[in-house]
């Protein structure tokens, strides 16, 4: 038997063999008695005493913390800015209103994703023609060069490598941040503002990785501890590791960037049709756009379904999948136990002809076929705010 | 009698030609909150470090190797539906299975009780 702990972080690591790096808040992961991994180059929490499954369950029912600042933080400005990004992304961004949050995706000449990031317009007035932009840890040091060499001349790339990001998720999320930022509660869902955490100046996005109710917080590195701190001290909060983070993503239908995400997926394949933008449809102008606009029309090879195994055991990332006939139709790129369906749940690539929910599938796994069936994602109901009108 | 273990954190309890095998309070704890398990059925026959079961933890699959050759007599019926008895009690009621062992020599190139905390001990250095 060999505790295969890392297992399901053993591709995310951006460069295995240079020395680790630690975010702001590494001393506070090591205080709380943290089981640290590498991630994407980074020190991380996987989990911390309380273990994977609570601190899922845990963020289910009340609220976690998470330490995202491994993540990229950058702000793009210039003259006409959407414009300059819409080159590379299919989301229209002129359409972004002050303090929208977008989730888009950023393309090469195939039509291929490169990454997935969340687009800001800044509330602030004077931010007018800058974007922030938040992109995967992984990936960042890519996707920001790709983004300054791509749009030389056309926008200027800040990347804000000082800031710390923590995302405060549950269905108490609100309640406790709006103890100390009363406005934060009437956030919209996907949208941002500027406010003060106790005197510490933080960038609020109401969005999330989790499928719950949340915030994403830019805050200072240097103020990062304090106002983790102080969040960990409110009733209901935990921090909660990487561990939980990919489950509680997974059984929220998220894609993750490497495993459910490549250069050899393109937005309608991943079922993120809804990332390319209504006038984008029409004017085209972004990387793979014929490919991409052709499949719109007449549908892609592969598709992304969620997967559900009907027995017990969960089908690991890169398990098969096969019809009842025994020919292979695809591939799990996501899977595991989902902790709040008390069940396995996965998530993959079929042949289109396979993927109409309910179609009967098999799933190898250790040369044995296991029944599984074609399921809608998400496997936990999203539980994003919604305003009160 | 007494309790042997492999490199790989399981342990073997023997009682007469019948040894009881599991894994390691070790092992459960790095492999964090179990939520399946499949043990062998009876009348399988085993070789001394083959796959005999699984476990799997929220965040991984692990084979469970059989620490001795023969054949299995009993799978714990009870894992599979409560697997997070393997947490709770990986030495006692989370045991995997019972194996009637064939070659009981094998038992000789298995740690003691010392030797095995003193591997562990390195393990976490």
């Amino acid at each position: 038997m060999l505790p295969g702990v890392n297992l399901f972080l053993e591709n995310r690591v951006a460069d295995p063999t240079g020395p680790l790096k630690h975010t702001p808040l590494d001393a506070l992961h090591l205080s709380l008695g943290a089981k640290m991994v590498p991630f994407a180059g980074y020190s991380m929490p996987v989990q911390y005493p309380l273990g994977v499954l609570k601190e899922h369950v845990h963020t289910r029912t009340e609220t976690g913390l998470f330490d995202v600042s491994h993540m990229g933080q950058g702000e793009l400005s210039g003259e006409d800015v959407d414009a300059a990004l819409e080159a590379l992304v299919p989301g229209d961004l002129k359409s972004l209103k002050p303090g929208q949050i977008r989730y888009t995706v950023l393309l090469n000449e195939d039509g291929g994703i490169l990454d997935d990031l969340m687009v800001t317009r800044p509330a602030e007035v004077g931010k007018e023609r800058t974007l922030y932009l938040v992109v995967n840890a992984a990936s960042k040091d890519q996707d920001f060069a790709h983004i300054a060499a791509k749009l030389k001349g056309k926008a200027m790339l800040v990347r804000h490598e000082d800031a710390a990001l923590l995302a405060l998720q549950g269905p108490s999320a609100a309640k406790v941040l709006a103890k100390f930022i009363p406005s934060a509660a009437s956030m919209g869902f996907m949208t941002s503002r500027v406010e003060t955490f106790e005197g510490v100046p933080v960038r609020l996005f109401r969005s999330g990785y989790t499928g719950e109710d949340g915030y994403e917080i830019s805050v200072p590195a240097d103020k990062s501890e304090q106002v983790a701190r102080r969040l960990l001290a409110e009733p209901g909060v935990a921090a909660i590791g990487l561990g939980a983070r990919d489950s509680l993503r997974l059984e929220a239908g998220l894609c993750l960037y490497g495993s459910d995400l490549d250069t050899t997926t393109t937005p309608v394949e991943a079922g993120l049709s809804w990332v390319i933008g209504k006038r984008r449809r029409t004017e085209g102008g972004f990387p793979g756009a014929d490919k991409i606009l052709k499949q719109l029309s007449d549908g892609a090879a592969k598709t992304r379904v969620g997967i559900q195994p009907l027995g017990k055991a969960p089908a690991r990332a890169h398990t098969e999948i096969q019809d009842t006939n025994g020919n292979k139709i695809g591939e799990i790129t996501s899977g595991g136990f989902g902790p709040t369906v008390n069940a396995p749940v996965a998530m993959g690539y079929v042949d289109s002809k396979f993927a109409a929910h309910g179609t009967k599938v098999n799933l190898i796994v250790r040369g044995q076929a296991l029944p599984a069936e074609v399921a809608p994602l998400p496997f936990a109901p999203h539980r994003y705010f919604k305003a009160k009108n | 009698m007494s309790v042997r273990f492999t490199k790989d954190h399981e342990w073997i309890k023997v009682d007469g030609k019948i040894g009881t095998v599991g894994i390691t309070q070790y092992a459960q704890a790095q492999l964090g909150d179990i939520v399946f398990v499949e043990v062998p059925a009876a009348g399988k026959a085993l070789k001394a470090g083959g796959e005999a079961a699984v476990v799997e933890s929220v965040k991984a699959a692990s084979e469970v190797y059989t620490p001795v050759s023969g054949t299995v007599k009993e799978g714990n019926a009870a894992l599979p539906d409560a697997p997070q008895t393997v947490n709770e009690d990986p030495q006692g009621a989370g045991w995997f299975f019972k194996i009637e062992l064939s070659n009981p020599g094998e038992l000789d190139g298995l740690m003691d009780q010392a030797a095995y905390e003193k591997y562990v001990e390195e393990l976490s250095h």
